[in-house]
């Protein structure tokens, strides 16, 4: 699966203005609303899933990395979208760091496959250090567009 | 001299597939134990301490896995991780998240 099989583009962030974890998260949910790829009316269910998944502990995967997260019967495939905070938030994170790149997904609850394979091409390229810091330095959609892109056509090492 | 290396196949039963929260339970046990544990899937493999890598293997329920332990306290470890396979990563319907 490639980032262009998953992230709206219309919906990327690339700059958060949330400083905290709920902020964070509604603003990326938010922006998947805005794109039109998930109902103004699922929004505030959707947010409370993705908290409720975080209490079970923390998405926040390391390396200044978090992949909120929740299946969701109102979406009939995976949508996701990516969000860049230049100044960090805290996340409750596995290494405690606080987190500046966000993948958002929403999967429908009979897929468990295809959210797997989200996971899978999310932790591959982003095991690449360039690829990381290049999305973390971010400025603009396009610029995250460009470097999902570029990743999903194999020019990152990993 | 170096320890042997222990090897064992094991199945992704858990019917959501070894996600975040499986990853996660895995590297917390991992770390508990010094020696050396590797993860393969089809000729993939990754350390078991690193919840990015363990990712990056895609494994979905019915995956067949190779583990790899190597170091003086392998075989606590083995079982230890071999248990978290054998009871889904204590799984519920609801465990890759709720649906409401």
């Amino acid at each position: 699966m490639k980032f262009s099989d998953f992230v709206s583009s219309k919906a990327i962030c690339a700059q958060l203005n949330a400083t905290d974890k709920d902020s964070a998260i509604a603003e990326l949910v938010d922006s998947l609303v805005a794109a039109g790829e998930i109902k103004q009316e699922d929004r505030e269910d959707i947010i409370k899933a993705i908290m409720k998944r975080e209490e079970l502990g923390s998405t926040g995967i390391g390396r200044g990395i978090a992949v909120p997260h929740t299946k969701h019967a109102s979406v009939d495939k995976l949508v996701g979208t990516v969000g860049v905070s230049p100044e960090g938030v805290e996340f409750d994170s596995l290494d405690g760091e606080p987190v500046q790149l966000f993948f958002l997904l929403v999967s429908p609850p009979d897929r468990p496959g295809d959210h797997l394979r989200a996971l899978e091409n999310i932790s591959r390229q982003l095991r690449d250090e360039t690829f990381c810091r290049f999305l973390k330095q971010a400025r603009n959609p396009k610029d995250i567009t460009q470097l999902l892109d570029e990743a999903d056509n194999n020019q990152f090492g990993a | 001299m170096s320890d042997p290396v222990l090897t064992r196949s094991i199945v992704v039963r858990n019917a959501n597939g070894l996600h975040m929260r499986p990853a996660d339970l895995l590297v917390k046990a991992a770390n508990q134990f010094t020696c050396m544990i590797h993860v393969e899937r089809e000729g993939q493999s990754v350390d078991c301490k690193s919840i990015l890598g363990l990712l990056t293997l895609g494994a979905t329920q019915g995956s067949e896995l190779t583990l790899r332990v190597q170091g003086p306290d392998a075989e606590k470890a083995m079982e230890r991780i071999v248990e978290l396979f054998d009871q889904r990563f204590f799984e519920t319907d609801e465990e890759m998240a709720p649906t409401n």
